[in-house]
């Protein structure tokens, strides 16, 4: 047991009030960052804190509470003073994160979700960390450390460890010519490239509805995973009834094996903020919110320090290039539930509630953040705005295919040799990414490719010439998603990747519809028997009804596709199971 | 003047008014649509899924309780994809919560000839009754966090927001803050989340105390109210001189 005394007490409420009075002006959206900033102070949220802040925002107590106990990073108990996360998903897993972990329990002398005796230290096993390329990964306190040693305990622990760094790679560099490095992009370099010039020539001779039809004609889809048409969900946005209207950045990058968007965040900030702008002017939105999963400090601290820059130049304020155009963006920053990538989830947790999906139709573009027209774009989308304005939409047509134009980025991770994030057009092939740019598969010969992320399907080597286009793949029978490539050679164990994939959404599954809050849990207990080799009679059948019964019933895309490796690999490998 | 939408459930033309749900349009046609969560007289959130119906043209299931009726829509309320959702939903549940008191689902569970050992190895929500305030007890192991006592707590009736959630996914379980004592929360004994639960997991406390084998004049102390009638603490003014 920990000693009670160790963490400071909220002694003085005035400090309290003090720090959170920005917030609560904002009443109910102010809660998570409120909370954010309990935490920091206190190290956890103790009952009198949190009535405090309930008071002071003029939220339900029940509802405070309610909000605290859903999401990960926000401790409604005494924790350690340095909490640490180790990722325990797949690339993680298969480069020894258990060892790490274990190793760190031993010499902490804790298990999982305990406290060190002194209070200086909680261990965690957690859920990815968007460091698949540099696993086995976890973060100290905030800090992100990467390639983990796991007999080097003490050493990490003491932040002693590799500080994460991306290869950046591909067949072209558009969306990521500016990335490279270990520092961001500043202004002044990303004007010198050409950057703002987009939002400036908009501004000045392009009409909003002229600036949403070139985004039309380009054929930019969305690069989240769902892929709708950019253009079409502003075009809708922009018609839509309704004031305030608000454009949302989706950076809560949370599926395994997905860390594109924590490269473009670290590298090159600007190129998101000019596509958020692009979007607010073409629909006429004056307020942005650039969402952040909590886990990813250093985007956060990056982006902020973009958008200070960006507003001393004028181009995020009043009168932005002097064309009567106004346009601020807030951060705002998650607080560990994978499900508020889900877009009305997402919508949820900025408004100070618990990340539960809204039940769609009404879509976003009519009734989305505060119940008002939204435009929710993931942070790839956004970074192909800038050059479709700027260089016109014949110059992003030229990459790729008809019917999946444009530059694409890919997170190779697991075994591969040179993991990394590859740009490289629609329509190079798998064989391409995997043997050319990445140099090919690490410790024997290839097993399968998870194609998508977690909610994602498994390719073998006879789809290895398969092009990467939204319709090669579709009749494939593969997902693009969020242009994950997870690869496992043929030492890996297909059943454990797959009860890992169903842990992680069991720990996500929101809980709101019955499939997702009860499949999840079904799915992980099956699949766990199946690894101890204590699999029942019946349990392919009950799998598969679980798994389509999520699918096709479940209210988000969550559930629907929490499925989908498990159904896949059961339909590759008939015999992966035998009941 | 309202509109009309008609369209085709189970081969049935129907029509309704616009903005009727799929479950209304069901209902319209004699078609036997179940429900567990929905409560006419509560929000729909289209949580429990077992309304589901298969609408021709749509990737996924559409819950029936949300889904609007629209023009020229084919909807079957019984197909296979429709039986099997339902029938594992319910299997699903059985396996989690004690649906001892809960005679419509165990209905539901004869009607989709559900196996009710399928998922017995799985996780149940077992936990101890709370018996923290004379009016009822919150027995959770019975709770299929259908939602409505939330709600009626909260904006669709009483505004008193004693209640909210705790934990998420399988581990969801309704709590007050902090998961303190009712007495201390900003309930107002009003009783309406009781007369919502459709299992005995939120139960009248005399009700409870009877089943569980008190006597009556043993039920009445427990239950009274405790009225202490305050001392008055100012002090009396008196005239000095």
């Amino acid at each position: 047991m920990m000693q009670k005394d160790s963490l400071e007490k909220p002694k003085n409420n005035q400090k309290l009030l003090d720090n959170i009075a920005p917030f609560a002006t904002e009443g109910r959206s102010g809660l998570l960052p409120a909370l954010h900033m309990a935490q920091e102070m206190y190290g956890w949220i103790s009952e009198s804190v949190a009535a405090t802040i309930g008071h002071a925002l003029k939220v339900p107590l029940a509802d405070v509470f309610g909000v605290i106990d859903f999401y990960t990073m926000l401790y409604s108990r005494p924790v350690g003073r340095t909490i640490v996360r180790v990722c325990a998903d797949p690339s993680c897993s298969i480069a020894g994160a258990k060892e790490v972990l274990d190793n760190a329990c031993d010499y902490l002398g804790v298990k999982p979700d305990e406290t060190t005796e002194d209070g200086e230290w909680t261990i965690e096993s957690t859920t990815c960390l968007g460091l698949c390329d540099q696993a086995p990964a976890a973060l100290v306190g905030d800090i992100a450390i990467t390639s983990l040693n796991a007999d080097r305990t003490s050493e990490w622990l003491a932040l002693d460890a590799k500080q994460p760094v991306s290869i950046i790679d591909g067949d072209i560099r558009v969306l990521t010519r500016d990335c490279g490095g270990s520092t961001p992009t500043d202004l002044e370099t990303y004007q010198a490239r050409g950057g703002y010039l987009a939002l400036s020539k908009a501004c000045a001779e392009v009409n909003p509805v002229d600036v949403i039809e070139e985004v039309k004609v380009s054929g930019l889809v969305g690069r989240g995973g769902a892929a709708f048409p950019t253009g079409v969900k502003w075009e809708s946005a922009s018609v839509a009834e309704g004031q305030p209207k608000y454009v949302v950045c989706n950076a809560d990058e949370s599926e395994p094996g997905t860390f594109k968007d924590r490269v473009l965040m670290e590298t090159n900030p600007h190129q998101i903020l000019e596509g958020m702008l692009l979007a607010g002017y073409a629909i006429g939105a004056q307020n942005g919110y650039f969402y952040v999963r909590g886990e990813y400090s250093r985007s956060i601290e990056i982006i902020t320090e973009a958008i200070d820059e960006a507003r001393c130049a004028g181009f995020i304020g009043n009168n932005i290039c002097g064309a009567g155009f106004d346009f601020d963006i807030e951060v705002r920053v998650g607080a560990g539930a994978y499900i508020c990538g889900e877009e009305t989830a997402l919508f949820e947790s900025i408004e100070g509630k618990r990340g539960f999906p809204r039940i769609k139709p009404p879509f976003p573009t009519t009734h989305g953040l505060f119940g008002k027209p939204t435009v929710v774009n993931n942070v790839e989308t956004l970074c192909n705005i800038p050059m479709i304005i700027r260089d016109g939409v014949d110059v992003f047509r030229s990459y790729g295919t008809d019917k999946s134009p444009g530059p694409k980025l890919f997170c190779l991770s697991g075994d591969v040799v040179r993991p990394g994030v590859y740009e490289v057009p629609f329509g190079v092939t798998f064989r391409h990414i995997i043997e050319d740019l990445a140099g090919g598969i690490k410790g024997g010969s290839l097993q399968a490719i998870l194609v998508g992320g977690a909610a994602g399907a498994f390719a073998t080597s006879d789809e290895l010439d398969v092009p990467l286009t939204f319709e090669d793949l579709r009749d494939a029978n593969l997902p693009l998603g969020s242009g994950v490539l997870m690869v496992f050679n043929e030492l890996r164990n297909i059943p454990i990747i797959l009860s890992e994939l169903a842990y992680f959404f069991a720990h996500e599954s929101c809980g709101k519809c019955y499939p997702c809050q009860l499949g999840t849990q079904r799915q992980y207990e099956i699949l766990h028997r199946v690894v101890r080799g204590k699999v029942k009679r019946g349990d392919k059948e009950r799998l598969l009804d679980v798994g389509w019964t999520m699918t096709d019933a479940s209210l988000c895309g969550l559930g629907q596709t929490a499925a989908t490796a498990v159904i896949s690999a059961m339909d590759k490998w008939p015999d992966l199971i035998e009941d | 003047m309202n509109k009309n939408v008609t369209l085709t459930i189970d081969g049935k033309r129907t029509t309704v008014p616009e903005g009727a749900t799929l479950l209304d349009a069901a209902v319209q046609c004699g078609a036997d649509v179940p429900t567990i969560c929905y409560h006419e007289h509560c929000t729909s959130y289209g949580l429990c899924r077992l309304c589901v119906v298969e609408v021709e043209g749509q990737r996924v299931l559409a819950a029936a309780c949300v889904a609007k009726a629209q023009a020229d829509m084919t909807v079957s309320t019984a197909s296979e994809r429709v039986i099997r959702a339902r029938r594992t939903i319910l299997e699903m549940l059985d396996s989690a919560v004690d649906l001892s008191e809960a005679p419509e689902i165990e209905d539901q569970l004869n009607d989709y000839k559900a196996d009710r050992e399928r998922f017995s190895e799985g996780w149940e929500r077992e936990c101890e009754v709370v018996d923290d305030n004379p009016m009822f007890i919150r027995d959770y192991s019975q709770c299929i966090l259908c939602w409505r006592c939330v709600q009626v707590c909260a904006d669709d009736a009483q505004y008193a927001f004693a209640i909210n959630f705790s934990g998420r996914g399988h581990e969801t379980s309704i709590s007050t803050f902090y998961d303190q004592q009712l007495t201390l929360s900003t309930c107002v004994f009003c009783g309406q989340c009781v007369g919502v639960c459709p299992t005995g997991a939120l139960k009248p406390k005399r009700e409870w105390l009877l089943e569980t084998g008190h006597e009556q004049d043993e039920i009445i102390k427990l239950t009274q109210a405790k009225r202490r009638k305050k001392k008055r603490r100012q002090e009396r003014p008196y005239q000095t001189g």
